[in-house]
C-alpha cells in the first residue's frame, strides 16, 4: 500500500537502507581498528617482554642445578682422588706391594667409603704388581692403556665409565706417586658408578626431564631415561663448555622441543647434561601465554560486542535525526511553496476585486436603470443579461475570497468545540447526495471524544473538502464512506475519513496537497486539499493520507487538544506575516 | 432624525467605482459626493456637512485608515463605513477599533451597504 506521511516524509527506500548499513559497517570497522590496533601492539610488546623474562626465570634455576650437581660430582671425584693420593703417600711402594697391606687398605676403603671395588699397584713398567679385589689381574700389563699413559703425564687420572667383568659400569681413579728409590708407581682404584645415579636423583628434576653424563666423544657415561644407556652413543649433539652452563634449544630424536643445559667437568672428561622438554621447562610461560591470549580474545569479543551495540545506537540516532531533518525540510519547502503561492493568489485576488467591484456597480447601475425605465423592447432580456452579469460577479467574488482564504488571511476563531458536532453538520450538507446516490455513510463517532480548542468554521471547511473528495471518488450504490473519531493517545482527537473509492497512485499522493493540483479536470480548483492542509497545519494538527488505486483512500487528521491562547498566538504570527 | 435621505461622501481612488456607486445611490434618493483621495475627502468634510462617509481602505497616498483617523479628529460624530478590497477582516476590524461603524468587502452588494448605512445612522 502506498503511504505518504506528509508531516514526516520518511527518507526510505533501498538506497537509504544501504547507506545506513554501509555507514554502520564503516563505523564498526574504524572503531574496532582504533581500539584493537593499540591493544594488539601493546599485547605484542608485552608478549615478547614476558617471554624473555619467563625464559630467563626458567633457565636460570636449571643452570644453577646443573652447575651445583657438576660441582658435587667434581667434589666427590676429587675426594676419591684425595683418598687414593693419601694412601699412595701414607703407604710406600714397598708396603703396598704386600698383598696383606693392600687387602687391608681395600677393606678399610670399602668400610669407610662406598663404591670402591678394587685397588691395584702398577709399577713404572706398567705391570700390576699388587692387587686387592674380586678379579685376578696380577701381572697384567697396563702400559698400553690410556689410564696408565694419562696418569704418567698428568699425575692423576679419572677414567670414563667402562663395563667391568661383572658388566657393572665402573670408573678408574689412578694417582702417580714415587717410591723411596725415586721410582714412580701408580695406585689405581676402581669405583662403581652407583653414586652417579644418586647425584642425578638428588637434582630433583621435573617430570619428563632427563639428566645424564656423557664424555666429550658423546658417549653416555650414565643411563639416560630417553636417549640411551651407558656407553652408547648420545643421539643429541651437546656443546661442550667449560666456562659456564650452556643452554640451547633443539629438537630431540622424538621431535620434541627440548632445552639442553650442559656443564663440562674440569677434572675429568665428563659433561653433565640436563634435558628438559620445552613444554615442561616453559610450562608456566605457556600457561601464562594461553591466559594472555584467552584474555585478549575475550576482550576483543567484548569490545566487538560493545562497538556493534554502540554503532547501532549511533547510526540509529543519525538516521532519526536525518529523517527528522528531511521531514522538516520537506515541510518547510511545502510551507514555502504554499506561502509564495498564497501571496501570489492574494495579490491576484486583490487586484481582481477592484475591477470586479466596478463591473458589479456598472451591472447594478444597469439593472437599476432598466428597472426605472419604462417598458421597452427586450427589457426583460436586458434584465436577464445584467442579472447574469451580477451572478457571474458573485461567482468571481467567491473565487477571489477562496483564494484569499488560501493565503491564510481569514481570521481564526478558537473556541472549545466538539468535533462530532461539526461532522454531523457537514454530513447534514451531504445528506441529500448520500440518499440520491445510494451511498453507505457510516459514522463511527466515539461519544467520549474530548472537546478541543479549534476553529469551528475552518474545521467545517476541511471536513467538507475531504468528504466532497470521498464522495467524488466512490461509485453510486457501491460507495462506502466511513467517518471515525476517537481520542488520540497524545491528547487530542483523531478523525479518519475512509472511502472505498478509486484511490490514488503514488505520484498523485505526492502532489495532492500542492495548490492547483487537481484530478477533477474542469470541476476542481486544486485548492481544496491544500487549503485543508494549511488549515490543519494552522490549527496545530497533522493530516495523513493512505491510498491504493482501486481500493480506496484514508485521510487521517490529528487535532491537538489546543488551548484558548492559540488565538492570540496566531494573531501575533499573522500580524508579522501580513506586512505587504 | 431627518426625513430627508442622508448625504453620503464616497472616498476611493477607483473613480469608475465611486462614480457608478454614487449614481446608483442617487437613483435611490441619496445625495452623494465623491473624492478620489483622503486629502480631498477631508477638505470636503471640512467644507460641507455629510451624514456618513464610505472609505476604501487601500488608497495611494493617505490610506483609508489614516483618513479615518483624520476624520475622527475633525468630526468625531461622522459615521464611517470602510470598504476593503482584500479578503482580510483584520483591517476592517482595526478600522472599527479606531471608530468606523462597519466594514464591507468589495465587490459590494448595494443593498447590504444601504443596510449598514441605515444601521450606522440609527435609522433601523
Amino acid at each position: 500500500m502506498f503511504k505518504k506521511i506528509v508531516d514526516s516524509t520518511i527518507f526510505s527506500g533501498k538506497c537509504a537502507k544501504d547507506h545506513y548499513r554501509l555507514l554502520k559497517r564503516k563505523v564498526i570497522f574504524s572503531m574496532f581498528l582504533m581500539v584493537t590496533i593499540p591493544l594488539t601492539i601493546m599485547l605484542t610488546i608485552n608478549y615478547f617482554q614476558y617471554k624473555s623474562y619467563h625464559q630467563n626465570q626458567i633457565m636460570l634455576p636449571l643452570q644453577e642445578i646443573s652447575e651445583k650437581t657438576m660441582h658435587s660430582f667434581e667434589l666427590f671425584m676429587e675426594q676419591q682422588l684425595a683418598i687414593i693420593k693419601f694412601i699412595s703417600i701414607t703407604y710406600n711402594f714397598e708396603s703396598l706391594k704386600h698383598k696383606k697391606t693392600i687387602n687391608k687398605i681395600l677393606i678399610s676403603l670399602k668400610k669407610e667409603y662406598k663404591g670402591f671395588v678394587d685397588i691395584g699397584l702398577i709399577d713404572s713398567k706398567g705391570e700390576l704388581i699388587s692387587y686387592a679385589g674380586p678379579y685376578s689381574l696380577l701381572g697384567k700389563d697396563y702400559s698400553m692403556q690410556t689410564s696408565y699413559k694419562e696418569t704418567q703425564i698428568k699425575g692423576q687420572y679419572i677414567s670414563n665409565v667402562f663395563l667391568g667383568y661383572r658388566k657393572n659400569p665402573h670408573i678408574v681413579i689412578a694417582v702417580q706417586s714415587f717410591s723411596n728409590e725415586s721410582q714412580n708407581f701408580i695406585l689405581r682404584a676402581t669405583i662403581s658408578t652407583d653414586f652417579f645415579g644418586r647425584f642425578i636423583a638428588n637434582m630433583g628434576l621435573a617430570r619428563q626431564s632427563d639428566a645424564f653424563l656423557i664424555n666429550s666423544q658423546g658417549i653416555f657415561q650414565t643411563n639416560s631415561l630417553y636417549y640411551g644407556n651407558a656407553l652408547e652413543e648420545c643421539p643429541l649433539k651437546i656443546i661442550n663448555s667449560h666456562f659456564q652452563p650452556y643452554n640451547f634449544k633443539k629438537k630431540d630424536t622424538k621431535n620434541r622441543d627440548i632445552v639442553i643445559v650442559s656443564s663440562a667437568f674440569t677434572i675429568a672428561d665428563y659433561i653433565l647434561v640436563i634435558v628438559q622438554p620445552y613444554s615442561v621447562a616453559l610450562k608456566s610461560w605457556y600457561d601464562f601465554k594461553y591466559d594472555m591470549v584467552f584474555v585478549f580474545l575475550i576482550s576483543l569479543a567484548i569490545i566487538f560486542f560493545a562497538i556493534v551495540k554502540l554503532s547501532n545506537i549511533l547510526v540509529n540516532r543519525i538516521k532519526i535525526s536525518e529523517e527528522h531533518r528531511e521531514s522538516v525540510l520537506t515541510e518547510l519547502q511545502h510551507a514555502q511553496k504554499l506561502s509564495s503561492i498564497g501571496r501570489l493568489a492574494a495579490g491576484v485576488a486583490h487586484e481582481i476585486n477592484n475591477p470586479l467591484a466596478i463591473i458589479n456597480e456598472k451591472a447594478g447601475l444597469l439593472n437599476d436603470l432598466i428597472a426605472l425605465s419604462d417598458n421597452f423592447d427586450k427589457k426583460s432580456k436586458f434584465t436577464e443579461i445584467s442579472n447574469s452579469i451580477v451572478k457571474s460577479i458573485e461567482r468571481c467574488r467567491k473565487i477571489t475570497s477562496r483564494l484569499l482564504g488560501f493565503s491564510r488571511r481569514i481570521d481564526v476563531k478558537i473556541e472549545s468545540i466538539q468535533v462530532n458536532d461539526i461532522i454531523y453538520e457537514v454530513v447534514g450538507f451531504l445528506e441529500k447526495e448520500t440518499l440520491y446516490r445510494k451511498l453507505d455513510l457510516i459514522l463511527s463517532l466515539s461519544d467520549s471524544v474530548q472537546p478541543v480548542f479549534s476553529d469551528h468554521g475552518q474545521l467545517q471547511q476541511v471536513f467538507l473538502n475531504l468528504l466532497t473528495n470521498a464522495f467524488a471518488a466512490v461509485e453510486n450504490e457501491l460507495g462506502t464512506i466511513e467517518i471515525e473519531t476517537k481520542n488520540s493517545i497524545k491528547r487530542g482527537v483523531i478523525i479518519k475519513i475512509d472511502d472505498n473509492g478509486c484511490g490514488m497512485s503514488q505520484e498523485t499522493i505526492e502532489k495532492i496537497f500542492d495548490p492547483f493540483f487537481t484530478t477533477k479536470k474542469k470541476e476542481g480548483t486544486g485548492l481544496g486539499l491544500s487549503i485543508s492542509y494549511g488549515i490543519i497545519k494552522k490549527l496545530g494538527g497533522k493530516i495523513f493520507v493512505e491510498s491504493e488505486p482501486e481500493k480506496g483512500t484514508v485521510f487521517t487528521i490529528h487535532l491537538p487538544e489546543g488551548s484558548e491562547e492559540m488565538e492570540t498566538n496566531y494573531d501575533k504570527t499573522k500580524a508579522k506575516n501580513s506586512s505587504y | 432624525m431627518t426625513k430627508q435621505k442622508p448625504k453620503i461622501l464616497l472616498i476611493d481612488d477607483e473613480e469608475e467605482f465611486i462614480s457608478t456607486l454614487a449614481e446608483r445611490l442617487e437613483l435611490r434618493g441619496y445625495t452623494c459626493k465623491t473624492a478620489e483621495d483622503g486629502e480631498s475627502g477631508l477638505r470636503m468634510i471640512e467644507e460641507q456637512n455629510f451624514d456618513i462617509t464610505v472609505i476604501d481602505l487601500m488608497m495611494p497616498g493617505m490610506s483609508g485608515l489614516e483618513t479615518l483617523r483624520q476624520i475622527k479628529i475633525i468630526s468625531d460624530e461622522l459615521p464611517v463605513i470602510l470598504l476593503t478590497g482584500h479578503g482580510s477582516t483584520k483591517d476592517g476590524l482595526e478600522g472599527m477599533s479606531i471608530g468606523a461603524s462597519d466594514f464591507l468587502m468589495k465587490p459590494i452588494d448595494i443593498n447590504v451597504l444601504l443596510e449598514k448605512i441605515n444601521i450606522a445612522l440609527g435609522l433601523e
